[in-house]
């Protein structure tokens, strides 16, 4: 019987449960051994100038070893400065812009976020680093702050005068009108996407060293390969000059893909100093630091007929991109490149504009671009179906992508490769028992109870492994004592790669999980790799593995069948046993030790990239249950349940981690979190004291039930399941909370959705109901 | 100043400076690594040791307010190379993913039942609110100190 499928529990566990991880600041490799402490100086200004920086002070304290400013910086090409002469504009690539765009390493002269590294103080010890840049005084000349994306589209005060605008990229949206108007019903709606912090429990943390003219950077990140290409570029250096190694990562969601700014420094510093370096972020320089995720405002109309159909929905997106464009235009593409969700709506219209504001950067956090689209389509559904009066279950019915259509073109463009969008549904609502709920709200609704119930539908499809033909890297070593090793390019932080790439192997070659050793993020044993980001692992750095296990396999075949001198044909596996074997002859059989030991190398190897053709498209429903009370706006969350299908599972335990955890961050979207800025620009949620994040109370456990459809892009058949979770669950709890109001005449609210906005929504419906 | 405290029943002196944080004593003078730091706030509960059997944010204590005291940290939870019946459900229940809660998470449990050997799910779900994860949406953490307080029982 097939491992694959099985509940196996991690073999990643034991040690992290007794020893604990090895994470940056847990390393005690001898390279590392005197390291010194890195500290950063940072804007505590939202947008200024920078007239002086006077570093003596600190230079004389006890234990410092260096301060370092941009002026330090004469060993790299010079940052441009404001003005080049890049043309407005850049891509829709997941790519920093360039240009006139350009984000420096320290700040030039000009600082355009609070917590953008202006200089670097280097000490012995780990305290004396914050006295020490306390002391580094920074003459700032402040300029007017652009908070909010309202704000920067007005291009009244610009971040990058040369460029002109503060739009980085835009695509406009069609604004022909005539869809709607065959309408009988056209609802619109301004709805927010909040700031979010992607807040891994490990924040950012690198660690430096140079020897003999090579760089060694550890770093907390989803890809090794990734970030020794960006330290290449901006130190000038080439690729066998530099090793990263990702050692245990706690946590990435997205905002620990390459390598950004501030460990660029730590890795600058180490070779301009010529000492080992550590940097371990706080946890109030992460939460202004790290790239932060979601940000975006969207204008919606939809359209249709007063017997359910959808005829028309336009979504205008405007993306704050942060101070600095770190994914030019990709997060609001992929918006609207999803825009109309699971719905065969015949007359699509999105565009955005990404824009700056004076505020932390922007970046992929668990969705990066999707949740954002299925979060407004779900509400729009909502809207609609509450316009016309139909129950919107009933409506997601009438407007779903029938299955027989599938491969299905949207009009947003996206090929949507397999789904069962109504089974999904009809799944979900019959586990959440969805007419008794329906008749304990009306029961609650009718004796005006205090608390109200909500029920909250989403109905979602999501693009996983969106660079598909990028692919992943898999080496597989069967060795002369019979273990395996596989060497990933995919990239591990909590997934439970070790598991399911040593499940893999044994379900191919029958070689034990517990005699497979898997190795990754190391560009020195593993050169090159893609990573970790996207919902890609299993579909492609697992189908790498099954691959290079397949090539590992024909080639034991052929030793196999030189040993024991028989044809290839005749030659058989048993998987249950490892062992090989001529057909019908038990007595002769051969271990994998002793097939690899017959090789010239000792060792059976295939090295493969696994790539697609297409990225995938997994899918699901989700239904919350909210319970509101209508005096105080509190909202508790009751039941969350969920279909989510991502193809077959590999390890039902792996996979519903995935879902539990993706559940929660967007429970956490539509509940609690968000960040916030004043009017000039500081940051109000810049330690966990104030940043909403969510807690063990303020959840239930879920309700999951199994779907598996399968994708032919791939010979597992599997689709992601990272960031599923996530996806689906913002707009079913966003929408319970609404529902829960509907009737007092509340009908939208945005996220997250707080006793304050709550309360408001209520006592606003009221007052507007009595007038 | 001078500290001396018993860290997982081994006796540790040290000359430190005053300030010292208790957590950062832990990783580097003890040099046990498992006790991570999450936040600047006593927020997130990643640094939970016990300290004379109670749980503490280690972030939050000085080193030289545990001198005299015991500490036990997640490295010394094993006995005889047995997993503790909490460590032992976390396997079990997948009640972690990148592990850097984790050794906070289980600390913290096991003070929770220490505190109240049978607790309901809902007191389970208070008990952690000063800890947390932001890979497992808790789910598993929860069953996981629900089945250990079953084990234990």
């Amino acid at each position: 019987m097939s491992i694959l499928g099985t509940r196996v529990i991690r073999t990643e566990d034991p040690r992290l449960l007794t020893a604990g991880g090895v994470y940056v600041d847990d390393l005690r490799t001898p390279e590392l051994n005197g390291a010194a402490r890195l500290t950063f100086v940072r804007s505590p200004i939202a947008h200024a100038r920078i007239t002086g920086i006077d570093t003596s002070a600190a230079m004389s304290e006890p234990g410092v070893v260096a301060v370092l400013t941009v002026r330090d910086m004469d060993d790299l090409a010079p940052p441009p400065p404001d003005g080049g002469d890049d043309a407005a504009g850049g891509g829709e690539a997941p790519m920093p812009l360039g240009g006139v765009w350009s984000e420096p390493l320290l700040a030039v002269d000009t600082v355009r976020f609070v917590g953008e590294p202006v200089a670097v103080v280097i000490t012995d010890g780990r305290y004396q680093g914050e006295d020490a840049a306390d002391l580094v005084s920074v003459d700032y000349d402040p300029l007017p702050a652009v908070v909010g994306p309202e704000a920067s589209v007005k291009d009244e005060t610009l971040l990058f005068p040369a460029a002109g605008t503060n739009v980085v990229k835009a695509r406009p949206v069609p604004t022909d009108d005539a869809p709607f108007d065959a309408c009988e019903v056209v609802v619109e709606q301004d709805i927010v996407n909040q700031r979010l912090a992607c807040m891994p429990m490990e924040g950012r943390a690198t660690a430096a060293t140079i020897e003999n003219g090579k760089l060694t950077v550890w770093h907390s990140s989803q890809n090794a390969q990734l970030c020794r290409m960006i330290l290449c570029g901006a130190l000038g250096m080439t690729p066998d000059q530099i090793r990263v190694i990702v050692p245990d990562v706690g946590g990435g969601f997205g905002a620990k893909v390459g390598i950004d700014r501030d460990a660029l420094i730590v890795a600058w510093a180490a070779r301009k100093t010529g000492r080992a370096l550590r940097w371990t972020e706080t946890r109030s320089e992460n939460l202004v630091g790290m790239t932060q995720g979601r940000a975006q405002l969207h204008h919606i109309k939809i359209g249709g007929n007063r017997d359910g159909q959808i005829l028309a929905y336009r979504i205008d997106v405007i993306q704050d991109s942060g101070a600095y464009s770190r994914m030019g235009g990709f997060l609001p593409m992929l918006t609207c490149l999803m825009a109309p969700g699971v719905y065969d709506i015949p007359e699509v219209q999105a565009g955005y504009r990404a824009v700056v504001t004076n505020s932390t950067p922007i970046s992929a956090y668990r969705g990066a671009g999707r949740p954002e689209a299925a979060a407004t389509i779900e509400r729009a559904v909502d809207l609609f179906a509450a316009e016309i009066g139909m129950d919107p279950a009933e409506v997601r019915r009438r407007n779903f992508i029938a299955p027989d259509k599938f491969p299905f073109q949207t009009k947003a463009g996206a090929l949507y490769d397999s789904g069962r969008y109504a089974e999904a549904l009809d799944k979900v609502l019959a586990a959440a028992g969805y007419d008794e709920l329906r008749k304990e709200q009306q029961r609650r609704r009718a004796s005006g109870d205090v608390r109200q119930l909500g029920i909250g539908l989403s109905s979602y499809v999501e693009i996983t492994a969106a660079d598909a033909g990028a692919g992943e890297t898999a080496k597989l070593e069967v060795n002369d004592d019979g273990t395996a090793t596989v060497y990933t390019g995919s990239s591990a932080h909590g997934q439970g790669h070790h598991t399911a790439w040593a499940m893999l192997v044994q379900d191919e070659l029958g070689i034990p999980m517990d005699q497979v050793t898997v190795i990754h993020g190391d560009t020195d044993l593993i050169p090159v790799g893609v990573g970790t980001y996207a919902s890609r692992s299993l579909q492609l750095g697992g189908s790498a593995v099954h691959k290079a296990a397949i090539e590992v396999k024909d080639e034991a075949r052929r030793q196999a069948a030189d040993m024991l001198e028989a044809a290839e044909a005749d030659v058989v596996l048993d998987t249950a046993t490892g062992l090989w074997q001529v057909r019908g002859d038990p007595d002769t059989s051969l271990s994998w030790g002793q097939v690899a030991g017959h090789t010239s190398g000792g060792s059976l190897i295939a090295d493969v990239t696994f790539t697609a053709d297409m990225p995938t498209f997994p899918f699901g429903a989700h239904v919350s249950v909210v319970e509101v009370d209508t005096e105080t706006g509190k909202v508790t969350l009751l039941r969350h349940v969920t279909v989510d299908d991502a193809g077959p599972v590999l390890n039902p335990v792996l996979a519903e981690g995935q879902r539990h955890g993706g559940i929660a961050q967007g429970a956490a979207q539509a509940l609690l979190e968000e960040v916030l800025y004043d009017a000039d620009g500081n940051p109000l949620t810049s330690t966990l004291a104030d940043y909403a994040a969510i807690t063990a109370a303020e959840l239930p456990s879920y309700e999951l039930v199994d779907s598996e459809t399968p994708t032919t892009l791939n010979p597992l058949g599997v689709k992601g399941i990272g960031e599923a979770g996530t996806i689906g669950s913002t707009p079913a709890v966003q929408n319970a909370v609404v529902d829960a109001l509907a009737h007092l005449g509340v009908r939208h609210v945005d996220m997250p959705t707080t006793p304050q906005r709550v309360w408001t929504a209520i006592n606003e419906a009221q007052k507007a109901s009595n007038q | 100043m001078k500290v001396d405290l018993t860290v997982n029943g081994k006796d540790i002196t040290a000359d430190v400076e005053d300030r010292m944080l208790l957590v950062h004593f832990l990783r580097d003078v003890a040099d046990l690594t498992a006790t991570n730091v999450g936040c600047d706030t006593t927020s997130c509960g990643a640094c939970t040791v016990l300290l004379d059997g109670e749980s503490v944010k280690s972030c939050t204590v000085l080193a030289a307010q545990a001198s005299g005291h015991e500490v036990t940290t997640v490295e010394g939870l094993a006995t005889n190379g047995e997993m503790h019946p909490v460590q032992r459900a976390f396997h079990q229940e997948h009640g972690l993913q990148c592990g850097f809660c984790t050794p906070g998470m289980v600390m913290a449990i096991v003070s929770l039942l220490k505190e109240n050997p049978h607790p309901t799910e809902e007191q389970v779900r208070q008990g952690l609110e000063g800890n947390l994860c932001r890979c497992t949406g808790y789910h598993n953490i929860v069953r996981a100190a629900l089945a250990a307080a079953e084990v234990s029982s």
